[in-house]
């Protein structure tokens, strides 16, 4: 099983941090990863997008140009994203400040109210976890434990007290799947 | 008398130095340098730490200062002295590092490393030889050139709208926090010689104590350069060049830098 | 003990490499995109526990100098850079070469001409291969494709140059430098003791210890005939180089029809677009030159002797292209693909390349 992901979205909504997350987590699971982040100065502000693989079999390019899951979480991604989703792919969007909508038909669409659901979070930094667990509720790529663990190893000790928060996120997120 | 009833023991009253190697200097008769370099090899020797001497040659008439003093050398690029020496202390901080440079290696092809090293406060020594021309490639103008002064490359004299200004690098120097000794000195007569070997004495145990950057200024005559005979050469060097490049220190913490 | 697993970028396993290596400095200076070799090294302090020295430079012209002014003592020094600070850095390989000191250069290429671009790029192949700085030197040129290979060649590089007294450099690209992958890091070494490092290299400059005869290291020597018999001694390395230190990767090469040459980041895209091509039928196969300089020359004539057509695909207008002609003396069509400022070409580009280049035409 291979799964070749992209997330985009604006810098500062941490995407590259979910993807790194991901990738940490399919690290538990003693499955192939790769993350690749665009770079520079437009993650500061700009657009930021990361591609992840995580796969059982050993992974060539992590260069690609299809994906089998494509999240996005603002408009300008899902304009440049939506036709590199691989016939029969998934396509996941945060719903805010969407004006025009995925077309495509041979896709599964999954629309997600994701900024809504880190408002009654109250917490602005849960957005990502969220995005993360509706995602993983959809393509179960790996399990909520090793996101759990991934998080353990990856934040420093002293944001630990953080995971709970985090897996909270991960679940109302998987919530956001009708 | 025989010249071999002369020669004995008893009746030496001074010897060059055994680290300087016994072979002909390509300086020009009445130039700095080879007062300069008998100093570096006396002071090593005085303070018994050939073992331990790492000195960097630069480009420019001192390039060969490896084939004189009897030491560990490394020869540098020109004006990165300071960056090679940067590194040889770091990685062997009970050594002496210094750098032997003149005017166009030390304040203009290496004014960033010479700065640099200096603000980081490395634990090295710099000599600094400054006779206000290029002599090694035949005459031509350095930063250091006095206003007026001929060179090839302003055969009319150093005009500050054409040219700048003269550079006097070493007050600049003694005003960072990494420098723990800044001096200008000259080789000219009996009792600067003097002077100016308690400076590099000074500059040289700083660099082994880990005091902080050292800059021993050395102004000198460059005879041959300046077109001019060796004594005439010195006279003009007291007369023209002491007014902007006046000798004595700049600064001298005994105890090293602030770290 | 199992081998710890880990999760890094290309440019954080360049710096825990030679962490582990027993390096004993770093100097640098920071360039897009391969900062994170300094930022990890000064949140690592490997002072505090190696002793290895880290140490941020004012320019690279002063990085390169402070990696000469430390090799030339016999310690293990390193850099690394982008290529714009590269080409800055030219003057002190040069130096380095013609001093033979041993020492580990890194380029993590972006795209130039000029400031160019942050991304990927593998444009300075003839500055890395063909000379770059002045005079006849050459330097061992290792190219890695994964994060992995960035760990290991950080040791490989550096017994290469200690064994030849010669320059590694490892040319990697921006796509390799901030790709995160698995690695597997060496054991921690300790640092060679300054008595082993006098063993080692009874050349270097660190002090006449025990009143030994002084050691100078000098690039000038006036004398034309010795500055010649200079030159055919560093010749008579860089031959034993070439017999002994060829790297290649070959996949699937028995049976192909078809040869794609690549290195780094297009090797890696390369092996997605044969298993592309071979789900169509189209045998593919792909030489990857592990060493750029010295080119597996003979290798790659071997394995490309029953191919019909060999597609070169690089990160520029055609630099590598140069040698795999050379090698196979141009006895099959060999066409190029390039993409160049910072762009990077997908795996099924390629395929439609090779069918438009070679296959269909």
């Amino acid at each position: 099983m291979i799964n070749e992901i992209v997330i985009a979205g604006f810098g500062g909504q941490g995407v590259l941090s979910m993807g790194k997350i991901l990738a940490y987590s399919g690290l538990m699971e003693d499955k192939e990863v790769c993350w690749l982040p665009s770079y520079g100065p437009e993650q500061r502000g700009g657009t930021a997008n990361v591609t992840v693989i995580v796969s059982d079999e050993r992974i060539s390019s992590p260069v690609l140009n299809t994906y089998d899951v494509v999240v996005v979480l603002n408009q300008q991604s899902l304009d440049k994203f939506e036709s590199k989703v691989k016939p029969g792919g998934i396509l996941m969007y945060d719903t805010y400040g969407i004006h025009k909508k995925p077309t495509r038909t041979d896709i599964t669409v999954y629309p997600i109210e994701a900024t809504e659901a880190t408002i009654e979070m109250n917490n602005s930094k849960t957005f990502n976890m969220i995005v993360l667990g509706a995602l993983l509720h959809v393509r179960p790529m790996v399990t909520i434990e090793s996101v759990l663990k991934a998080l353990k190893k990856t934040l420093p000790e002293r944001h630990h007290h953080l995971i709970p928060l985090n897996e909270q996120a991960l679940n109302k997120g998987a919530s956001l799947i009708k | 008398m025989e010249q071999n009833d002369i020669i004995k023991p008893e009746n030496k009253v001074y010897s060059a130095p055994a680290l300087l190697n016994q072979v002909h200097m390509h300086y020009c008769p009445g130039c700095s340098h080879g007062v300069v370099h008998k100093l570096v090899a006396q002071v090593i020797e005085e303070m018994g730490v050939a073992d331990k001497a790492i000195g960097i040659s630069p480009v420019g008439c001192a390039v060969f200062a490896y084939n004189y003093i009897d030491i560990d050398w490394e020869e540098a690029p020109h004006g990165r002295a300071t960056a090679l020496a940067t590194a040889a202390k770091r990685l062997w901080p009970e050594n002496l590092v210094f750098t032997y440079q003149g005017d166009g290696d030390f304040s203009a092809i290496g004014t960033c490393e010479s700065i640099h090293a200096c603000n980081r406060g490395e634990n090295i020594a710099i000599i600094f030889i400054n006779n206000a021309i290029y002599g090694m490639t035949g005459g031509q103008m350095a930063p250091t050139t006095l206003l007026g002064q001929k060179t090839a490359t302003c055969p009319y004299g150093r005009r500050p709208d054409l040219n700048g200004y003269p550079l006097a690098i070493t007050p600049l120097l003694a005003q960072l926090d990494g420098t723990c000794y800044v001096t200008r000195q000259s080789v000219h007569t009996p009792a600067s010689v003097r002077k100016t070997k308690a400076a590099l004495r000074k500059a040289f145990e700083n660099s082994i104590n880990c005091k902080g950057t050292s800059v021993v200024e050395i102004v000198s005559a460059c005879n041959t350069g300046w077109k001019l005979t060796p004594e005439k050469a010195n006279k003009w060097m007291e007369e023209n060049m002491f007014a902007k490049y006046p000798l004595g220190d700049l600064k001298n913490l005994e105890d090293g830098i602030q770290r | 003990m199992k081998d710890e697993v880990t999760l890094m970028k290309g440019n954080e396993a360049l710096a825990m490499a030679a962490i582990r290596y027993g390096a004993d400095a770093y100097f640098g200076y920071p360039i897009t995109p391969q900062s994170e070799v300094l930022e990890k090294l000064e949140e690592e302090m490997p002072w505090d526990t190696t002793g290895m020295v880290v140490l941020q430079a004012e320019s690279e012209v002063a990085a390169i100098n402070m990696v000469y002014g430390g090799a030339m003592t016999g310690k293990a020094v390193f850099t690394s850079t982008s290529s714009p600070g590269f080409s800055l850095m030219q003057e002190g390989v040069s130096y380095l070469a013609a001093s033979e000191v041993p020492a580990l250069l890194i380029n993590v290429q972006r795209g130039g001409p000029g400031l160019g671009t942050i991304h990927a790029s593998q444009a300075d192949y003839f500055q890395a291969c063909k000379g770059g700085g002045h005079g006849d030197y050459h330097m061992i040129v290792l190219a890695p494709s994964s994060v992995q290979e960035m760990a290991d060649m950080v040791a490989l590089g550096f017994d290469l140059a200690f064994k030849y007294r010669c320059v590694s450099m490892i040319l990697a690209d921006g796509t390799i430098g901030q790709l995160m992958e698995k690695v597997v890091l060496p054991e921690q070494r300790p640092r060679r003791t300054d008595e082993e490092i006098r063993q080692q290299c009874p050349w270097a400059v660190n002090g006449r210890k025990g009143m030994r005869p002084s050691n100078v290291i000098t690039s000038l020597e006036l004398d034309d005939d010795k500055m010649e018999e200079n030159n055919w001694r560093f010749q008579a390395t860089y031959r034993e180089i070439e017999k002994n230190e060829t790297r290649c990767e070959l996949v699937d090469v028995e049976d192909c029809d078809y040869m794609i040459t690549a290195f780094g980041t297009t090797a890696r895209i390369a092996m997605k677009t044969m298993e592309l091509a071979r789900k169509e039928g189209i045998k593919v196969g792909l030489f990857r030159p592990i060493t750029l300089w010295p080119f597996p020359e003979k290798e790659l004539r071997e394995a490309a002797k029953n191919v019909k057509g060999i597609l070169c695909v690089e990160l520029n207008a055609g630099q590598m292209i140069e040698d795999v002609k050379l090698a196979v003396e141009c006895k099959m069509p060999v066409e190029h693909y390039g993409r160049f400022g910072g762009n990077v070409p997908t795996p099924d580009e390629l395929l439609n390349v090779l069918k438009e280049k070679l296959i269909n035409k």
